[in-house]
C-alpha cells in the first residue's frame, strides 16, 4: 500500500470547488424544471384529462424504463443528427434537459401519489365553496402534497446533484469532468476521486439540513 | 326561493333519491330527519353538486340548473348559491381559521386579500374565535373547526345554507356551541336545509320539517306538528324510536 499523497489532495481542493457552482447550477435548473413538468403530469393523471393523460402514462414508462446514461447520449450525440436544428445544442443544456426529463417521470409519480393523498374532504370543500379545479388544485391540494411529497423529492434532487456527474460523458467540465481530468494529468486516480466523492457527500449532507426546514415550514399547518 | 323538481340520484341500480320535490322559501329553516340511509345527506349533496344527480330541476335564487345537462360552470354557479357545513369540518388543513374562511372571498368572489381577511375577522368575531384567527384547524379542537366550518359557509353569503350533520362527529362536549351558533344563523334568518340527528333542535330552530325514507320525503310540516302528531306511521315509528 502506497501512502496518500495529501498534499497533492490539498492543491487539488480548491481547483474542485470551483466547480461546485455549476454542478449545483444544473441540478438547480433540473430540478426547478422537472418538478413543474411533473405537477402538470401528475395533475393530467390525477384528473384523466383525455389523450394528455395516455401520453404521460407513455413518456413515465419510456424515461423511467431506460437508464438515464442512455437518455443523455440519445439527446446528445443521437437527435442532433435526426434533427439539425438540435446541433447547436451543448453538453450542459443537453444534460439539463436529459435530468429534468428523466426525473420528472420519477417526480410525476411520487407526486401523484401525494395528491391522491389528501384527504377527500379537502377536495369537496374546495368544489363546495365555488372553486375550479385548477383553483382547488393551487390553493389547497398541491400545497397540501408537497408536505407529503417533500422527503421523496428531496431525495431525488439529491440523485439529481449526484446525476450531475454523468453530464461528463458529453463532455462537459463539472465537478466529475474535473476531477477526471486531473486525474489523468497526476494518475493519482485515488486521491482525485476520493475528493469528488467527499465533495458530493458534503453537498448532499448540507441538502439534509435545507430538507429539515423545508419539512419544518411544510409542517406548520399540522403541528397540534 | 329554492326550488326543486324531481331530483333523482342512483348509485348504480339503488335509488337514492326518488324524485324529490321541494320548495324553500327565502328565510325559511327546514330541518331534514329520517333513519340513516334514506338519502338526507345524499340530497344536501345534490344541491351542491358534490354528488351530481341523474335528474331534477334544481332552482336557487338566479340560477336554475337542469341536473342532467348541467355544465361544469352551471355546477360552480350553483355552488356559488349554497355554502355547505360538513359534518367533518373538513376545513382547508393548509389554512388558518381566518383564510378558511376568508379563501372562498378571495379565489371565487375575486375579492382583495385585505377586505377578505376584514370580513374573515368580522365573522371570527361573531363565532366567538378572535383569539384562534392564526391557528391552522390541527390546533382547533372539534367544536371550533366546526364552527370555523360554519363561518366558512357565513363568508359564503349564500341563498342557501346547507349543513350535513355538523354534530354528528362531535364529542359530546362541543355539541353545545355548535348549536348555539347554528342558532344564531338560524335567528338571522338564513335560509338553510338541515340534516340533524338533533331533534330537539330541529325542533327549536326550523320552521318546518321534512321525514325522509327511502329516498323521499314521506311527512312535512311545522316542528310542533310532526313532532306531536305525525300522519305517517314511519315518521311516528321513527320519532318513538328517537325521542
Amino acid at each position: 500500500m502506497r501512502p496518500l499523497d495529501l498534499d497533492y489532495m490539498l492543491g487539488l481542493v480548491p481547483v474542485l470547488l470551483k466547480y461546485v457552482p455549476l454542478t449545483l447550477a444544473m441540478a438547480s435548473v433540473a430540478m426547478v424544471c422537472a418538478l413543474a413538468l411533473a405537477s402538470l403530469m401528475a395533475i393530467v393523471r390525477v384528473t384523466r384529462v383525455p389523450l394528455l393523460d395516455g401520453f404521460t402514462q407513455v413518456f413515465i414508462s419510456f424515461f423511467r424504463g431506460t437508464p438515464l446514461l442512455v437518455q443523455l447520449f440519445l439527446f446528445y450525440y443521437g437527435l442532433p443528427q435526426v434533427f439539425s436544428f438540435l446541433t447547436a445544442i451543448n453538453g450542459v443544456t443537453a444534460a439539463i434537459m436529459g435530468l429534468t426529463l428523466h426525473f420528472s417521470a420519477y417526480m410525476a409519480e411520487s407526486i401523484r401519489a401525494a395528491i391522491i393523498g389528501v384527504d377527500r374532504s379537502q377536495w369537496e370543500a374546495s368544489l363546495s365553496v365555488g372553486m375550479t379545479t385548477p383553483q382547488m388544485m393551487r390553493r389547497i391540494i398541491l400545497p397540501q402534497a408537497a408536505r407529503i411529497a417533500a422527503p421523496t423529492l428531496v431525495n431525488y434532487f439529491v440523485d439529481i446533484i449526484k446525476s450531475t456527474s454523468l453530464a461528463f460523458t458529453l463532455g462537459v467540465t463539472e465537478l466529475m469532468g474535473a476531477a477526471q481530468k486531473e486525474a489523468a494529468g497526476s494518475f493519482l486516480y485515488f486521491e482525485a476521486f476520493i475528493l469528488v466523492a467527499l465533495i458530493y457527500w458534503v453537498i448532499v449532507e448540507a441538502l439534509t439540513v435545507v430538507q429539515r426546514q423545508l419539512e419544518a415550514r411544510l409542517g406548520k399547518a399540522h403541528a397540534r | 326561493m329554492i326550488s326543486v323538481k324531481g331530483l333523482t340520484k342512483r348509485f348504480g341500480t339503488n335509488t337514492v333519491l326518488d324524485a324529490i320535490d321541494l320548495e324553500i322559501e327565502a328565510g325559511e329553516r327546514v330541518a331534514v330527519i329520517g333513519p340513516s340511509g334514506t338519502g338526507k345527506s345524499t340530497l344536501l349533496r345534490s344541491l351542491n353538486f358534490l354528488e351530481k344527480p341523474d335528474e331534477g330541476l334544481i332552482t336557487v335564487g338566479p340560477v336554475r340548473v337542469d341536473a342532467k345537462t348541467a355544465s361544469a360552470d352551471e355546477q360552480r354557479a350553483i355552488r356559488r348559491q349554497t355554502s355547505f357545513v360538513f359534518q367533518n369540518y373538513a376545513l382547508f388543513a393548509n389554512k388558518t381559521a381566518r383564510d378558511n374562511i376568508a379563501e372562498g372571498l378571495i379565489t371565487v368572489r375575486g375579492w382583495d386579500k385585505a377586505k377578505a381577511h376584514a370580513r374573515a375577522d368580522e365573522i371570527l368575531s361573531t363565532i366567538g374565535l378572535t383569539e384562534k384567527a392564526d391557528s391552522y384547524p390541527a390546533s382547533l379542537s372539534g367544536g371550533q373547526q366546526q364552527r370555523v366550518g360554519i363561518g366558512r359557509a357565513m363568508a359564503a353569503d349564500a341563498e342557501l345554507m346547507l349543513i350535513d350533520e355538523p354534530t354528528s362527529a362531535l364529542d359530546p362536549e362541543w355539541i353545545d356551541e355548535v348549536l348555539q351558533l347554528l342558532k344564531r344563523v338560524a335567528d338571522a334568518r338564513q335560509t338553510m336545509l338541515i340534516v340533524t340527528h338533533e331533534m330537539q333542535f330541529a325542533r327549536d330552530i326550523s320552521d318546518r320539517v321534512l321525514f325522509m325514507d327511502g329516498g323521499r320525503i314521506v311527512e312535512q310540516g311545522p316542528p310542533e306538528v310532526m313532532f306531536t302528531k305525525p300522519k305517517d306511521p314511519r315518521t311516528a315509528a321513527f320519532l318513538r324510536k328517537v325521542l
